[in-house]
């Protein structure tokens, strides 16, 4: 079985030169085929930044400074543009975080569904919109035929987020990274998109790389989790293992300040300097820098 | 699996009906008045009582029909030549219409082509057409069609192409900006992320939002460059002497505009109606064209 996603001492800096700051700073994850994987952390730990990078989504001013990202033994940061395209959309997928405004807001939703389809599937228009219909059937939306003609703007934020999953897995990706993906959803909805997500992913055999700050969430869906924090790959292991017996004191305090019914939740509590050593030194400077960084 | 229930059942022809409205009386008054021009240029030789250069010396002068002195025959009077002044204002809509519509669509053509490359290159790219429209838009626009329609010579071409080359800069710029714009948005990611090269993401994602900017561009770049034809007529470098235009009327007129003002003044008014007429319309078709509707 080879590994789906392979990451290798990735490191992102964000600036150039004496400014830049490390945003990443080594992480390593290894993902098998199947795999649905945690990637939890505070905000700021970097964790969308990792997902970015493997999707070649770093924002204008971060670039890799060092590591390997391997897709099912290719380079992601050596193959082709045309290549890559290729993979992406196709074998490897995006649930973004935010449906309100992930879908074209001036496109009907059929037409979307149908771009991805078309282009990556070498559909015929008419089967394109067959296969769309089929698909949003497949994420539990009553009456498809009449979905796909309408606009994002006049369906719920439940249902984009349906539509969005329903594109995801739309040509069975082998790797499929959701960035918090009921992040903007009601308490409600999230259920429903995380268990759905949940059934898609069973159904077409990908792996997940769930990133969220909701350890409940990874309590419930991923066998395996990793913990990250300023950059850096803290705990990794069974998320069951990690959450009934934290090793690290910074995977502690977050579980201590996760809220529970039966009792008040902490604050997050800083881990002393010592057990993360140079980190802070690291986050200190970064916070400076981007004080001193404004004209 | 519950079912999330749509926002706002629409049907699609419900739809237009309701962006119709929405487009208002701007939106009527509008199309009526570009209709009008436009039927009154398609159809001038049907409708125009004389030929335009027909000349009659013994009735020049002539105040319009209703006015004591007028003459049926002429129900807008005669110039100073006896010319059937409602024949010419009727020719003239042709030179102006032609103008209007080459002229912006042309300028509209080369002003997003730049404008997407500029926004979505970034970089050196950006800098290098950014310069250009800034030292572009330092001369004095008017001026600057005058100098070149008279280096090019008269004619309807030369016409057109001064208008072309003084106002690409006016889309250019807009579309620059609202492409850098729609770039961060996070459907523009999305659409990276299924796989879509840039030139796709700019045709299929992007450039449709970018229409109803767009249309409101172009319908007030038509009122533009009916007023720089006329200009140009004025000062008679634009289509040749014989050709009748609404700037060359007013010219004629002004030199006797205390014994016949009509002959100035009607000519003026039929600038100021479709000049109007082409920013209504405008108006009216962004609010139509945007499907989010924005309150």
């Amino acid at each position: 079985m080879t590994t789906v996603l392979s990451v290798q001492g990735l490191q992102v800096a964000i600036g150039k030169g004496a400014h830049a700051a490390n945003v990443l700073r080594g992480v390593s994850l290894d993902l098998q085929p199947g795999e649905v994987r945690g990637l939890v952390g505070e905000s700021g730990a970097g964790k969308s930044m990792l997902g970015r990078a493997v999707l070649g989504l770093l924002p204008a001013n971060a670039a890799i400074t060092a590591g390997t990202i391997t897709f099912a033994g290719r380079d992601l940061l050596a193959v082709p543009e045309r290549e890559r395209r290729g993979l992406l959309g196709r074998h490897i997928a995006l649930i973004p975080q935010d449906p309100m405004t992930s879908l074209n807001p001036v496109k009907r939703v059929g037409h979307q569904i149908a771009l991805l389809l078309r282009h990556h599937l070498a559909l015929s228009k008419r089967d394109a919109r067959e296969r769309a219909a089929e698909l949003l059937t497949g994420v539990a939306i009553r009456e498809p035929r009449r979905v796909l003609d309408l606009y994002p703007h006049e369906i719920s934020g439940g249902m984009r987020q349906r539509v969005l999953i329903a594109m995801a897995f739309a040509c069975d990706p082998a790797l499929v990274i959701a960035d918090e993906p009921t992040t903007a959803l009601d308490v409600t909805v999230q259920r429903q998109v995380l268990q759905l997500v949940e059934r898609l992913r069973q159904r077409h055999g990908s792996a997940v790389l769930f990133i969220t700050h909701d350890l409940g969430v990874v309590a419930k869906l991923c066998r395996t989790m990793t913990v990250l924090h300023a950059g850096r790959v803290l705990e990794e292991g069974e998320t069951a293992e990690v959450l009934a017996r934290p090793r690290h004191p910074y995977t502690r305090a977050l579980l201590a300040a996760t809220p529970r019914a039966d009792r008040p939740a902490e604050a997050l509590r800083p881990v002393p300097p010592a057990l993360i050593e140079s980190l802070w030194s690291e986050a200190f400077r970064l916070d400076r820098l981007a004080v001193a960084g404004r004209p | 699996m519950v079912d999330l229930a749509l926002a706002a059942p629409v049907a699609p022809q419900a739809r237009w009906i309701a962006a119709l409205k929405r487009g208002g009386a701007r939106l009527w008054l509008g199309a009526a008045l570009v209709g009008v021009l436009a039927l009154v240029a398609l159809l001038a030789p049907l409708i125009a009582p004389h030929h335009p250069l027909e000349q009659d010396l013994m009735s020049a002068q002539l105040p319009p029909a209703w006015v004591t002195g007028g003459e049926a025959a002429y129900w807008l009077g005669t110039d100073s030549l006896g010319r059937c002044v409602l024949s010419r204002l009727i020719y003239s809509a042709r030179t102006a219409v032609a103008v209007a519509l080459i002229a912006a669509s042309l300028a509209a053509a080369i002003g997003i082509a730049l404008g997407l490359i500029a926004g979505s290159f970034g970089g050196w790219v950006d800098q290098a057409i950014s310069r250009l429209i800034d030292v572009w838009m330092a001369f004095p626009p008017v001026l600057l069609s005058i100098v070149l329609a008279a280096v090019i010579g008269a004619g309807l071409t030369s016409v057109i192409a001064a208008i072309v080359v003084v106002d690409w800069t006016r889309f250019a710029r807009v579309v620059r900006a609202e492409t850098m714009v729609q770039l961060k948005r996070d459907y523009a990611a999305a659409a990276r992320v299924i796989g879509l090269s840039r030139g796709g993401l700019l045709r299929l994602e992007i450039l449709p939002n970018l229409v109803p900017l767009v249309v409101t561009l172009l319908s007030v770049e038509m009122g533009i460059a009916i007023l720089v034809e006329v200009i140009l007529s004025f000062v008679g470098i634009s289509v040749a002497g014989d050709v009748p235009t609404w700037g060359g009327m007013i010219a004629e007129g002004r030199q006797i505009v205390y014994q016949a003002p009509w002959i100035m003044a009607l000519p003026i008014g039929c600038i100021i109606a479709s000049v109007i007429g082409f920013n209504l319309l405008g108006d009216g078709l962004r609010i139509v064209l945007d499907p989010v509707q924005r309150q």
